[in-house]
């Protein structure tokens, strides 16, 4: 069996912050995690079911599990700030304020989504929002994100770049060519390894010789820090951290996020390398949105009937995404040939 | 015993030089391995090494003089008080400026060597360089140092860019007047900072990333497709890729098989790139001006065998357009396509094609996508005759393109099949006669012509 999301916590051999602490939350901010962790929850259910019926094609990557992450660190960000990510990419989205309604629309390959309907689930982009992707190459955001590092950088600005990848993408060549420039460069950017313990059907002590990947900036002396990714409060604990000490110009700092995905790979996982007993431990013992309800209950500040309230409101935003996503029209076929270049020549 | 020394290749496409300074004069007495002079390069300034020793008994080419011919004799070193009888030269005849450099030297003798090294204008006397005539790699570094001036988020990174002033000396000078936040050396990792230089276009700035070569940036080509090609496309046109990849391509001298290929053909295969693979001087220098200012990626290929080719450039900001194909001659009776070095070819059997009684129109396609389809099939309308000539191999190659192109389009107005006159197919080998053998050359050309013309 895999090695489940941990609360042991441990920090590189070269010198970095502190360990950080987990973050005080006023009843305000934690209910503002709660919702967002839930909304990306009942979104991805409802994804996963419009898939079912055929709606949404090709890959699609839920994130159901590891609401935690994107919530805890993208609460932290400011204005300018870059975000960057890998195929399993709604999440970050939804938690960076976007309207649910035109990533669904996306899913679902509608003029009205994101990229117009020329993205898809893998490819989802907004300038507005200071979120660069959505890649579907494993690894080829953690070099990009370098790049909205520097760029930050060259500006002279204080803004830092999130490049999120998974325990896969740790095994790439260019995120250790990557490592290297960043630290060499001392560029402002947080590496984000979420470690849901399985790239694709792999384990990740079946496909890392060092599988404590914090550990994995070490020879580039970039400090890491492990952290629990089913607790919000820890994780936007590190992201203060991680965030004081990037914006300092003390350049890169990697955090592993431990964490779990509920189900497959993608939506053709057929789930034969874990057993249904391990996700059920998971799912009993360390969610991350059953975590932050028991917080929430156990301040004596939010009822039983507030949560209700609060998940009827999420439903609704999802059930509006879901009907817009199906009803608003196709790309105009004049579409196919837009957006290929910037430039007339 | 007086020993000569030459002047000797110092990097595979060397086939001349200048003494930017001799640190000896004649009667002084050097140790083997003494540094006697500073020899400036096609690519870099050089130490020169006496391999014996000895008492220096004549500097034969001054310092300053430029052009001096690989193999030309330079010095005379004797042994310690030996009378100098200088040998003929083996290469006698061949260094057409051989004399010349002799005379300079008894002008110069016992005098201080004048110091010239350093040929280049001042970088940054002028906001746009003079109309004259350069050679290709100014005229490349004149592009990029006029767009940095012009734009502060114009930034070059690669290797060796800044502080060993380019690998093949075209970012020569940048470093000194841009600074090290601007001109950036990175390590030996292509897949890595193909990859930044994406992310920081997205993040607003306007990329160049030199590649030594070409060749070495099939490690990254997953950047320039995957993410800087497509990313626009996939954001519905949120994410604009202004990027321009630029450094030789194709075959250089002697390198072998890894280090000799075109690519031309691979990046012009996908939508969302620009591809531009200039001619001559005037060309590299507007093209890479439109490039860098560009909104979208450009894949810009040089070539090294004509970095050091001088040309005529002509004066101020101009900026040659994307897309547009040139007709380099004239003609009325055949239609010879090419690119880059190919170009060359053409214009060379041409030249000879004349001397025969055949009049040859020659079109350099200068960008290879988007492809100007207007001018060759205008140009295939007039001659009714085409040969397509690129240096790379032939399969799924631009010229396979072209003669689709005229199948498609040109069909009625053709007199005789369209033929590709290109490398062979086969990896470019290291033995000289077999790199011969394998490139493409101006007989095959004319050959083809002559085919084609039912000669």
């Amino acid at each position: 069996m895999a090695k489940a999301a941990t609360k042991d916590v441990q920090t590189t051999r070269i010198a970095g912050p502190d360990f950080p602490k987990p973050y005080k939350a006023n009843i305000d901010e934690l209910k503002e995690f709660y919702r967002q962790m839930l909304l990306i929850r009942r979104f991805e259910e409802r994804a996963g079911q419009l898939y079912g019926l055929g709606a949404i094609g090709g890959f699609c990557h839920l994130y159901i599990g590891q609401e935690a992450v994107v919530v805890g660190l993208q609460s932290a960000l400011k204005k300018g700030d870059s975000v960057i990510t890998g195929y399993r990419d709604h999440g970050h989205m939804l938690s960076l304020g976007i309207d649910p309604k035109v990533v669904m629309a996306e899913l679902t390959g509608r003029a009205a989504g994101i990229s117009k309907g020329k993205g898809g689930s893998m490819h989802m982009f907004s300038s507005e929002f200071g979120f660069y992707g959505g890649h579907g190459i494993v690894g080829a955001q953690v070099s990009l994100g370098a790049g909205l590092a520097f760029a930050h950088k060259y500006n002279g600005n204080d803004n830092v770049a999130l490049a999120y990848f998974g325990d896969g993408a740790a095994n790439q060549g260019q995120v250790y060519e990557t490592f290297n420039m960043a630290e060499l460069w001392k560029l402002p950017i947080i590496f984000v390894i979420e470690n849901n313990q399985y790239a694709m059907g792999t384990s990740v002590n079946r496909a890392s010789a060092e599988d404590q990947l914090f550990r994995r900036g070490e020879s580039f002396r970039i400090p890491g820090l492990q952290i629990n990714g089913m607790d919000v409060l820890e994780v936007r604990g590190a992201a203060e951290t991680a965030l004081e000490w990037v914006r300092a110009g003390k350049g890169p700092l990697l955090l592993e996020l431990k964490t779990y995905r509920y189900r497959g790979h993608s939506m053709s996982d057929p789930a034969k390398y874990r057993s249904k007993e391990e996700v059920e431990q998971i799912r009993e013992h360390s969610d991350c949105i059953e975590h932050c309800k028991a917080l929430l209950l156990a301040s004596g500040k939010v009822t039983e009937d507030d949560l209700k309230a609060l998940d009827k409101q999420v439903r609704a935003i999802v059930v509006d995404a879901a009907e817009f996503a199906q009803s608003t029209p196709e790309p105009d076929p004049l579409e196919l040939y837009t957006d290929i270049l910037k430039g007339a020549y | 015993m007086v020993t000569e020394i030459f002047l000797p290749a110092m990097s595979p496409t060397m086939e001349e030089g200048t003494i930017a300074k001799w640190l000896v004069t004649e009667g002084d007495t050097v140790k083997p391995g003494q540094v006697i002079a500073e020899i400036e390069t096609d690519k870099a300034t050089m130490e020169l090494e006496s391999d014996d020793g000895g008492v220096v008994a004549k500097l034969m080419v001054a310092a300053g003089v430029e052009g001096v011919k690989v193999g030309t004799p330079i010095a005379l070193i004797a042994e310690v008080g030996e009378d100098i009888q200088p040998k003929s030269s083996p290469f006698k005849g061949e260094g057409a400026r051989l004399n010349e450099p002799l005379e300079a030297n008894l002008v110069a003798a016992g005098k201080e060597p004048p110091l010239v090294a350093h040929p280049s204008p001042a970088l940054a006397d002028h906001p746009f360089q003079q109309g004259a005539s350069i050679t290709l790699r100014e005229a490349l570094r004149d592009a990029m140092a006029e767009e940095m001036r012009l734009d502060s988020r114009v930034f070059v990174m690669g290797e060796e860019v800044a502080e060993y002033q380019g690998a093949y000396k075209v970012t020569q000078g940048l470093l000194q007047e841009f600074g090290p936040a601007r001109v950036i050396d990175t390590p030996i990792t292509e897949h890595g900072f193909a990859g930044i230089g994406v992310g920081a276009a997205f993040g607003g700035l306007r990329p160049i990333i030199e590649f030594m070569t070409f060749n070495f940036a099939m490690q990254a080509i997953d950047h320039l497709i995957n993410s800087a090609a497509k990313t626009n496309y996939m954001s519905g046109g949120q994410m604009g890729c202004p990027i321009v990849f630029r450094g030789p391509n194709g075959a250089a001298s002697r390198v072998g098989a890894q280090h000799s290929q075109n690519y031309g053909p691979w990046y012009a295969s996908v939508p969302g790139l620009i591809v531009i693979a200039p001619y001559d001087a005037a060309d590299a220098k507007g093209l890479l001006k439109a490039a860098i200012r560009s909104p979208d990626p450009v894949v810009f290929l040089e070539n090294e065998l004509l970095y050091g080719k001088t040309f005529e450039v002509p004066e101020g900001d101009v900026v040659v357009p994307i897309g547009k194909a040139r007709i380099m001659r004239e003609g009325s009776d055949v239609t010879l396509v090419s690119y880059s070095i190919g170009v060359a070819l053409s214009l060379e059997a041409a030249d000879k094609l004349a001397a025969e009684g055949i009049s040859a129109e020659v079109v350099d396609l200068r960008t290879l996508r988007p492809l100007d389809r207007d001018t060759v099939l205008a140009s295939l309308k007039k001659t009714n005759r085409m040969v397509v000539v690129e240096e790379g191999w032939p399969q799924c190659s631009i010229a396979s393109e072209i003669t689709a192109l005229v199948m498609e389009h040109g069909f009625d107005d053709l007199d005789a099949p369209v033929l590709r006159v290109t490398n062979k197919d086969v990896p470019l080998p290291y033995a000289k006669n077999l790199e011969t053998l394998a490139l493409v050359k101006t007989d095959d050309v004319i050959a083809a012509v002559k085919h084609v013309m039912y000669r």
